[in-house]
């Protein structure tokens, strides 16, 4: 294979196709709307051009600074939640026979076919009061009486990391299936427990994969605006439901472009932050 | 009784018996080598012996306590694995003081301990490099030095110098059978190579079909196999087919064998090393044959005979060259002494 840099324009040839989707579809839009959210905001639904900084003082409040806050959190806590759920339970499927394997990654291929709207009246199902699950617990003796689980917290948390879990295991599970299984035997050899073993060399041995997980885990949580309206409280809205609601229902476009460009940079600095922090741990 | 014994000990997958009923008796600070074709089930037994696979039926003792239950991260031992599985994430000094760490020994420790096996491997000052960046032979001796850091009762080594070149491997095994002798440890090597079990056992143990075939010396593996089998995988040698008469006497070839420690009516093999054959002139009582090939390889010249339907391979020192062309008969002698009768 060659492997000397790039000559004459030429030789870039391969990369024109991509790059001209990446500006037709991402950086066109993406610029259209940095332009928009310096537009002044008309009567009526209407915009027009201009430089205003307006729809960025209005964003600068203590309600959508808290908004922000609980999205951010809210995405963490999926994305950490799906990666300790999913290291143990792909670590386990990587090691156990091929049969299982296939089944259990068709289901949670299945998972993905599903739609949030799905997913979301399929859980505020599950989670309510007279067809939920409370209705087995209280068949099984663990409760007296039935209750609704939703609109809560966990409600939104559970159907998020549910929708997340099986893009996880998907990331996780090639780099599992790599991993060397004689590390942890050697481990063990050498008077690690199987458990002290996981922790000690599986987790460690992958640690750019689970950032790069926790990384496309938050970026895919952060984006959801349906399953919080559905099964959350309205202090449980993420920005995702706020921009869609001044976009949408307020038509105020360039209040709600003002938010998302916020909301992308917030969550490019965070990603890079994570990336800065990886490489520091590994150089030390 | 201390050492290690295996008693008994049956490895089966499903229907298919990986190792058969082997029975092993290792003293303390001995030097055994595993040795045997691909898949005569080494790899099992090591693992049995290292507590990654449990055996079906037998039990395994260790200065005398049963271990064969005993989960190996408390078995005290110290294995190398045929891939080395050094820690890609931890430094050559990291790997090292792993088992260290494991047990909560001290940091500074830690160091001292690792620098005494650096110095031990001939690799001092390598604590911090990384040990994707080591040469095949580094990364080979950091291996040892992680698996020795506790000083382990008992060393495993799964073909631990197969990846490495013809020279290197030479110098290994010396290498490691010098270190083991220094420290005394009882070690077990599994390896397919007979030269290397050669070099470095103390006792070699000939596998084959997940049976133990012979436990002896190398010297006496090589002078008096036990069967056909070992007599053929260890050297060179050839199995000649003799039977015995009424009266006593010997028969090879057609010709009478004086010497022979057989017993009446019996038939079976001989196994006569190829240094052991003296070409002579034919008649006087020698087996009659024709020399088919010459192959003069420098250091020793081989010479194939034809004698009754069976080829004999003589090897001779340039010094004692044999005086034969091909098509030329020849006749040849067996000494009792280097002849050794096998059952089968
Ligand atoms: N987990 C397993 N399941 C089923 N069969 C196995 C398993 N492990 C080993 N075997 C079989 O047991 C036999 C012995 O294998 P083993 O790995 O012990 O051989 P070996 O002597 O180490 O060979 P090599 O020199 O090629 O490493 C082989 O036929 C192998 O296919
Ligand atoms: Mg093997």
């Amino acid at each position: 294979m060659r492997r000397e840099p790039p000559q004459r324009l030429g030789d870039y040839g391969p990369l024109f196709f991509p790059a001209g989707m990446l500006t037709v579809f991402f950086v066109v839009p993406f610029a259209t709307m940095i332009a928009v959210s310096f537009f002044q905001r008309e009567q009526g639904g209407f915009y027009q051009p201009a430089f205003v900084l307006d729809n960025y003082a209005r964003f600068l409040s203590l309600f959508f600074g808290r908004v922000l806050g609980f999205s951010l959190m809210l995405a963490i806590a999926v994305a950490i939640a799906c990666v300790v759920i999913g290291i143990p339970f792909t670590y386990l499927l990587s090691r156990s026979k091929r049969k299982i394997q296939i089944l259990w990654l068709v289901a949670l291929l299945s998972i993905l076919s599903l739609s949030e709207v799905m997913i979301g009246f399929a859980w505020s199902t599950l989670f309510s009061r007279t067809a939920g699950l409370t209705n087995l617990f209280v068949w099984l003796g663990l409760m007296t009486q039935p209750q609704a689980l939703t609109p809560s917290f966990g409600a939104v948390m559970t159907a998020m990391t549910y929708q997340a879990f099986p893009y996880t295991v998907l990331v996780l599970y090639p780099a599992l299936v790599r991993l060397d299984p004689t590390l942890t035997e050697a481990a063990r050899t050498l008077g690690a427990s199987p458990v002290k073993a996981f922790f000690t060399v599986v987790v460690p041995a992958l640690r750019n994969t689970i950032l790069a997980t926790l990384i496309m885990v938050f970026i895919f949580a952060l984006g959801s605006y349906l399953l919080p309206q559905l099964l959350g409280r309205p202090q449980h809205w993420t920005l995702s439901v706020l921009i869609t609601d001044q976009a949408i229902y307020q038509s105020n476009m360039p209040f709600a472009a003002a938010m998302a460009v916020f909301l992308v940079l917030v969550t490019l600095a965070l990603v890079g932050l994570a990336l800065y922090a990886g490489r520091q741990k590994e150089a030390a | 009784m201390s050492g290690l014994n295996l008693n008994n000990v049956t490895k089966q997958f499903g229907t298919f018996t990986a190792v058969n009923d082997v029975s092993l008796s290792v003293p303390d600070g001995t030097f055994v080598c595993l040795l045997g074709p691909s898949g005569c089930g080494k790899t099992t037994l090591m693992r049995m012996i290292a507590g990654l696979d449990l055996p079906t039926h037998g039990s395994i003792n260790l200065a005398g306590h049963d271990i064969t239950e005993v989960p190996t991260h408390k078995r005290e031992l110290g294995m190398v694995f045929q891939s080395l599985a050094l820690f890609p994430h931890l430094t050559v000094g990291e790997n090292i003081a792993y088992s260290l760490r494991i047990r909560g020994v001290g940091k500074e420790e830690q160091k001292k301990r690792v620098d005494e096996l650096l110095a031990m491997i001939h690799l001092p000052g390598f604590a911090d490099r990384s040990v994707s960046k080591l040469s095949g032979g580094q990364r080979q001796r950091v291996a040892i030095a992680r698996a020795l850091a506790i000083s382990p009762k008992l060393f495993l080594l799964d073909e631990p110098l197969s990846a490495l070149d013809a020279k290197l491997r030479e110098a290994m095994q010396v290498e490691l059978r010098q270190l083991q002798q220094r420290l005394g440890i009882t070690t077990i090597v599994v390896t397919h190579d007979q030269r290397e079990a050669m070099t470095m056992a103390d006792t070699v143990v000939v596998m084959n079909g997940g049976e133990i075939r012979q436990a002896a010396p190398p010297v006496e593996i090589y002078r008096r196999p036990a069967d056909s089998f070992v007599a053929d995988f260890i050297g060179q040698t050839n199995l000649i087919p003799f039977s015995v008469d009424g009266a006593g006497r010997a028969t090879v070839l057609g010709e009478a064998v004086e010497g022979l420690s057989v017993s009446q009516g019996a038939k079976g093999m001989l196994s006569v090393r190829p240094e052991d054959v003296q070409l002579t002139a034919p008649g006087h009582g020698a087996i009659t044959g024709t020399v088919s090939f010459v192959r003069d390889l420098g250091g020793a010249i081989e010479t194939f005979v034809e004698a009754g339907g069976q080829q004999i391979v003589a090897v001779s020192s340039p010094r004692n060259r044999p005086e034969v062309t091909v098509g030329q008969s020849v006749g040849i002698r067996l000494d009792p002494e280097t002849s050794v009768v096998l059952a089968k």
